[in-house]
């Protein structure tokens, strides 16, 4: 074959991982229970059809079963049949859009967080342990605690329905507070290393407080703080799931949970590929950002 | 003689907690006179950037005191213009924008073409009109300290302090960079005090080479006043014999401190108790005149000479 390295490599990189999705297909088909129709004669004396489903995993859907299932989903993917019943990227972006004020308001708490970690000693001393200890707490653990927090919030519109209860502010407060962390965490470490010789160079110009702050320290910071935005934004998309289930909410983990409690599981699966390839396009997404961000 | 602008009376500094400290600067007394090019010459690592870091005011004196026109230097400020050893220009800025960061915060009330015209000035005076839109990492390493020997300047400081500037370049863009400065305080007859570790470098720019002697702690030296006229041609003053005499003179004051401060330090050595023997001496009679392998322990002490 006359193929050139590049075009070999490019081969490999795409032949490669759709041999492993492959492979993974074929493990998964093995594994999932198979229909098995059958026709009798019962007592009355009519023919039955009786499907009964045998396999290692009895209910686990077969690929193909899947791609059925889940077809009017994905080929109609903004329609609306009902409040739980929409098409998958109609989901895909209620999810997004609770993740993305609940991730702004991350940040916009996190970031003067870590500067604040970062400039000041005892603060830092302060609410170390505090930090360490609320960091590792599951966002399952926080939600509850949010609906009591909130418990009177109720905006309403002109018709008298509501339009932001206190599950929205849960969720946004869930959703904030396990974000928020790694920006917290990379601002603090981001400060902490901006090179003495930038900070003396503000005390002989005699910059002022704020100058300082935006000429020096934030720049200076700004890479550190993107890392800790990437990974916040990983940690916001983790948490979407959980809240949507435990409110019920619609989006794709509270499709996800419905179709459970319908015995639907089908579309569980469609909706775990759904939430990891959104999950990878917006870590593709925030590194890119990141890259541009370093050359500039 | 007119007041000193600069004047520091027996200041020691040193670092370390209370138990561990060291002194690296002992009983520094020095006056600088308004428009001079004072040079301060010493080995690295005797206390150079601790010295100007006290008349910048990034530190402060442990006793003594350091005196800014009569007044005591209580922290950095732009009436003492520094120019960092490693640049320290901020890499988000271009050239134009670091210098404008220092002109903004030394004149706040000026009017926007006014600070440009100031700023696009002193870009010139260091021929870097070219390079006035590029970043610092765009930038070689004797640019990007012309960008900060600019910055300093621009903010038209009362003394002008230079830790070091050159050491960092290699010696082309060092001799290039030596010759531009020199011209360019000529024209301007700002107060400088120069640190560096080239006595050449400090004999051609200044007009008095105070060299700091690596005693521990160190101390200023005896000044040696530099009455070569200017402008000094790099190439003439090579075979000048005062300029000659000079560098002798501040080398061999370097030299002997170094030798004074040199210890001896004697102390026991561990070493396995034996000696090669000495196989080259002739010895007829055998049995009788070679003695065995000697013992290390017959020997009483050794001398250990260890450069501090």
């Amino acid at each position: 074959m006359n193929l050139t390295l590049f075009q070999k490599l490019k081969l490999e990189s795409v032949m490669l991982p759709a041999l492993a999705i492959l492979g993974c297909c074929l493990i998964w088909y093995v594994i999932a229970g198979k229909s098995v129709t059958t026709v009798k004669t019962d007592d009355w004396g009519d023919t039955v059809k009786v499907t009964k489903r045998s396999g290692i995993s009895a209910d686990l859907p077969t690929p193909v079963e899947t791609w059925t299932a889940s077809k009017a989903y994905i080929t109609d993917p903004f329609a609306k049949r009902g409040e739980l019943d929409q098409g998958i990227l109609r989901f895909t972006w209620l999810s997004l859009k609770l993740v993305a004020q609940g991730y702004f308001l991350a940040l916009l708490i996190g970031t003067p967080i870590g500067f604040l970690l970062g400039l000041s000693k005892k603060f830092s001393m302060a609410f170390d342990p505090i930090i360490q200890i609320l960091r590792p707490v599951s966002p399952l653990a926080w939600l509850p605690l949010g609906m009591i927090l909130f418990s009177g919030v109720k905006v309403m519109d002109a018709g008298g329905r509501t339009t932001f209860g206190a599950s929205d502010a849960a969720a946004l407060f869930t959703i904030a507070i396990c974000a928020m962390w790694p920006t917290v965490m990379n601002t603090a470490v981001g400060v902490r290393a901006v090179p003495q010789d930038y900070l003396n160079v503000a005390k002989v110009l005699k910059l002022s407080r704020t100058k300082t702050l935006w000429k020096v320290l934030v720049p200076a910071t700004l890479p550190y703080m993107f890392t800790g935005f990437r990974l916040s934004l990983g940690i916001a998309w983790l948490v979407i799931v959980a809240v949507e289930m435990l409110t019920g909410r619609p989006g794709v983990g509270g499709f996800l949970w419905q179709q459970y409690n319908a015995n639907s599981f089908a579309h569980i699966i469609l909706c775990i590929n759904v939430i990891g390839l959104v999950g990878y396009v917006l870590d593709r997404l925030m590194s890119l950002a990141e890259s541009k961000l370093k050359t500039a | 003689m007119s007041q000193p602008i600069l004047s520091l009376k027996n200041v020691s500094k040193g670092y370390g907690a209370k138990g561990a400290r060291t002194e690296v600067l002992r009983d520094i007394s020095l006056e600088v006179r308004e428009g001079e090019f004072v040079a301060i010459v010493g080995y690295s690592g005797s206390g150079k950037t601790t010295f100007i870091n006290m008349l910048a005011g990034l530190l402060k004196p442990d006793s003594g005191e350091v005196l800014l026109d009569g007044k005591p230097i209580t922290g950095p400020g732009p009436d003492r213009g520094l120019v960092f050893q490693n640049y320290s220009l901020l890499p988000w800025l271009t050239v134009t924008e670091n210098i404008a960061l220092a002109v903004d915060s030394v004149f706040p009330t000026w009017s926007q073409e006014q600070k440009s015209a100031h700023i696009a000035k002193y870009i010139a005076m260091v021929k870097l009109t070219k390079a006035a839109g590029k970043l610092p990492r765009e930038l070689s390493g004797g640019m990007r300290q012309r960008v900060s020997v600019a910055r300093a300047l621009a903010m038209d400081s009362r003394v002008l302090l230079l830790d070091e500037p050159l050491s960092a370049l290699d010696a082309l863009t060092r001799a290039n960079l030596q010759d531009d400065i020199s011209e360019i305080w000529q024209s301007s007859r700002k107060t400088v005090v120069w640190i560096t570790n080239d006595p050449d470098e400090a004999i051609l720019l200044a007009d008095r080479v105070i060299p700091l002697l690596p005693t521990a702690p160190a101390t200023l030296g005896q000044a040696i006043d530099i009455p070569l006229a200017r402008p000094r041609d790099r190439s003439a003053i090579n075979h000048d014999p005062q300029f000659k005499a000079l560098r002798n003179q501040l080398i061999n004051l370097l030299l002997a401190a170094k030798e004074k401060s040199r210890t001896t330090v004697s102390k026991k050595l561990v070493l396995p108790d034996i000696l090669p023997e000495d196989i080259s001496t002739p010895n007829s009679i055998q049995y009788l005149t070679r003695r065995g392998p000697r013992r290390r322990s017959e020997e009483k002490r050794e001398e250990l000479e260890v450069a501090s």
